[in-house]
This record gives structure tokens, C-alpha cells and sequence, in this order.
């Protein structure tokens, strides 16, 4: 039984390895840079994202497990998340940033899940491009990986409650999630940077200007994509999103 | 479908507009301001690690950049390819056999 726990495990991690040694990591315009955190922030940072990291990794397996077809499905959800994480896009504030992809398969898998895949994604991020870093690593993920996908989920989860349409709620999700990241990376960098005028706020207030107002209209795209996305399964792959009680009415 | 390419309209003129109501912008990257922000907040602050490896150019990098989307890309196109095809297959076939990917 354990030998046999072993070799799934081995079999997700080659996957993801594959799948991401083909897909070089990407892009600039968001995410700490490299040794940017003051190195007891930076290791606070990896404490915090650990736990939801090894959550997504025992929730991946059991998926897998208990619906092997499901891994194309987790396929869709990295592939979406590089693309995005690729296409650097202008915004009316005249610099440029990149959306998150994070949020479509939050509203699939779940948070955890999306951990791991963040993680991997950011991991290739500052390995390949410099975008980044090693040390900055944990903080990113916890952005990126841990509050999007957490915000995205429970968006999601609340809005079809409240008995929004799927499409809204998924664009509402996947928008909210990407704004998210970049508040909570504003709010890091704070953090490790009060001013010396104003503290702690007086930087968010800066460090969100130049990462969330950025953001937000990145954020929109990100949310229509998704919903592109969604229309697509909800057309072609009903059956999986039933599997994944993504649909309030015909799940559980 | 209709509403798929308003959609994309949208996102289509959403990253176009900013090229023209702020047209003197650079339009570099916002980790490239908060880098600059941070030397005002704290001057004496040094970064303590640096980069392992970087792409030696700009255009290795945007290599890098057009091959992680257009890998990404040809996974969902096929995936999309994918489920349609099983789709129309078990509507040929009339059977109520529902797909799931595999």
C-alpha cells in the first residue's frame, strides 16, 4: 500500500516536472524580486505557504486517485496558468504586468490544489527568467498561490450561493483572485518596508499603487479568459466539472 | 461562440486602450517600480541574494516568454480538440456514454 502511495506521488511529481521542464517560466511585472525580502521575512513567508504547499499535494493525490480522468483537467488548469503568467499586457497606468491564471482551476480543484501548481509555476518563474526569486520564492506563492486561489475559491463559492449565474460568478472569482495577489504582494512588501513618513500604511499605500491599480484592469481579462474557459467545459465537459462538484446544482 | 468573442473583444481592447491614453508611458514592469520605490523607502536596503541565472538577452527571454505561451496554448487547444471530437463521436454513436477526459 505504501509502495504503491509512493509511486503515485512519484508519477504527479514527474508529470509536473514534464509538464513544466517544457514550459519555461515567465514573466515580469509582478512578484518580489529576488532578495528584495529581508531574510526574516523572506523565511516567514516559505513558514506560511508550507503547509497549504504539502494540503495541495495530499489533495492532488486523492483526487487523481479517486478520478484518474481528472488529470487532464489539472493539465488545462497549469496550462491556463502559464499562459496567462506569460502575456505581459499594458494597463492604463502605463507600466505592464502579467495576470495570474491561478483562479480557473481554484474554481475546480480547490485552493490547495492551486498551491502547487502556483508554486510550480512561480518555481520555473525565477529559475528560467529571473523573474523572481529563490528567496523571495515563499512570499510570491503565498500571493500567488495560497490568498488568489483562496479568494478566488470562496468568490466563487459565495457568489453561486447568493445565486449569481456561473459565468458571473467565475468571472467575479477569477477577477477578485488576481486583484487579490497583488494587494497581498503590496501588503508583503509593506510589510518588510514600512516608511519612515506615514509607516506601514503610508507603503502600502505606494507599493499598491504601483502593483494593484496596475493590476486591475489585467484583472478584468483574466476574468473574462476564465469565463471563456469555463464556457468551453461547461459545453464539451460537463461530465468532469459534475466530478469536481463545480456546478451547484448538479454537483454533490 | 457569440458571446466567447465579445468576450475576447473586451479583453482585446482592455490591454490596447492603455496604449493610447497614456502615450508618453514606458510601460516597463511594475516589479521594476517597486524595486525603485523600495530604494526611496529604505536606501540602505541591499539586496542580500541575486539572481542564480538570467537570460542573456532580451530576446532569449521573450524566446523563453513566446515558447511558455505557445506550449501552454497548444495544451488547451488540444485539449478543447479533444473533447469536442469525443463529443461529436458519442453523439454519432447515439449512445448517452457522457466524456470525461482521460
Amino acid at each position: 500500500m505504501k509502495g504503491l502511495k509512493m509511486k503515485k506521488k512519484n508519477l504527479i511529481i514527474i508529470y509536473f516536472a514534464v509538464l513544466l521542464l517544457c514550459i519555461p517560466k515567465q514573466a515580469f511585472a509582478m512578484h518580489i524580486m529576488e532578495g528584495f525580502l529581508p531574510v526574516e521575512w523572506a523565511l516567514f513567508w516559505w513558514g506560511v505557504t508550507l503547509p497549504s504547499l504539502i494540503i495541495g499535494l495530499r489533495s492532488i493525490k486523492k483526487k487523481v486517485k479517486e478520478h484518474p480522468e481528472l488529470k487532464m483537467m489539472l493539465g488545462l488548469s497549469g496550462a491556463f496558468a502559464f499562459v496567462l503568467s506569460a502575456l505581459k499586457i499594458p494597463s492604463v497606468t502605463g507600466s505592464c504586468s502579467h495576470p495570474t491564471g491561478v483562479g480557473l482551476g481554484a474554481i475546480l480543484f480547490g485552493p490547495t490544489t492551486m498551491s502547487v501548481v502556483g508554486f510550480i509555476v512561480l518555481l520555473f518563474q525565477s529559475l528560467l527568467l529571473a523573474h523572481g526569486g529563490i528567496t523571495t520564492l515563499g512570499a510570491n506563492a503565498f500571493s500567488m498561490a495560497v490568498v488568489g486561489p483562496i479568494i478566488s475559491y470562496l468568490v466563487y463559492k459565495g457568489a453561486t450561493k447568493v445565486g449569481l449565474s456561473f459565468s458571473v460568478a467565475v468571472f467575479l472569482a477569477a477577477t477578485l483572485g488576481d486583484l487579490g495577489t497583488y494587494v497581498v504582494t503590496s501588503f508583503q512588501l509593506a510589510l518588510a518596508f514600512p516608511s519612515e513618513v506615514g509607516g506601514m500604511m503610508a507603503s502600502f499605500a505606494k507599493f499598491s499603487s504601483i502593483f494593484a491599480i496596475t493590476q486591475i484592469s489585467l484583472a478584468i481579462s483574466e476574468g473574462l479568459l476564465t469565463v471563456i474557459i469555463m464556457n468551453g467545459l461547461t459545453k464539451y465537459n460537463l461530465q468532469a466539472l459534475k466530478l469536481l462538484h463545480v456546478l451547484s446544482k448538479e454537483g454533490r | 461562440m457569440k458571446k466567447n468573442i465579445i468576450l475576447l473583444l473586451i479583453v482585446i481592447i482592455l490591454g490596447v486602450v492603455p496604449l493610447f491614453i497614456q502615450q508618453g508611458a514606458e510601460f516597463g514592469g511594475a516589479d521594476g517600480q517597486a524595486e525603485e520605490a523600495i530604494g526611496k523607502i529604505a536606501p540602505d536596503y541591499k539586496p542580500w541574494f541575486h539572481t542564480i541565472w538570467e537570460p542573456p538577452s532580451g530576446e532569449i527571454e521573450s524566446l523563453l516568454f513566446a515558447l511558455q505561451a505557445a506550449i501552454g496554448a497548444g495544451f488547451i487547444g488540444y485539449f478543447i480538440g479533444f473533447m469536442r471530437g469525443k463529443n461529436k463521436k458519442v453523439d454519432e454513436k447515439g449512445k448517452k456514454v457522457p466524456y470525461v477526459a482521460d
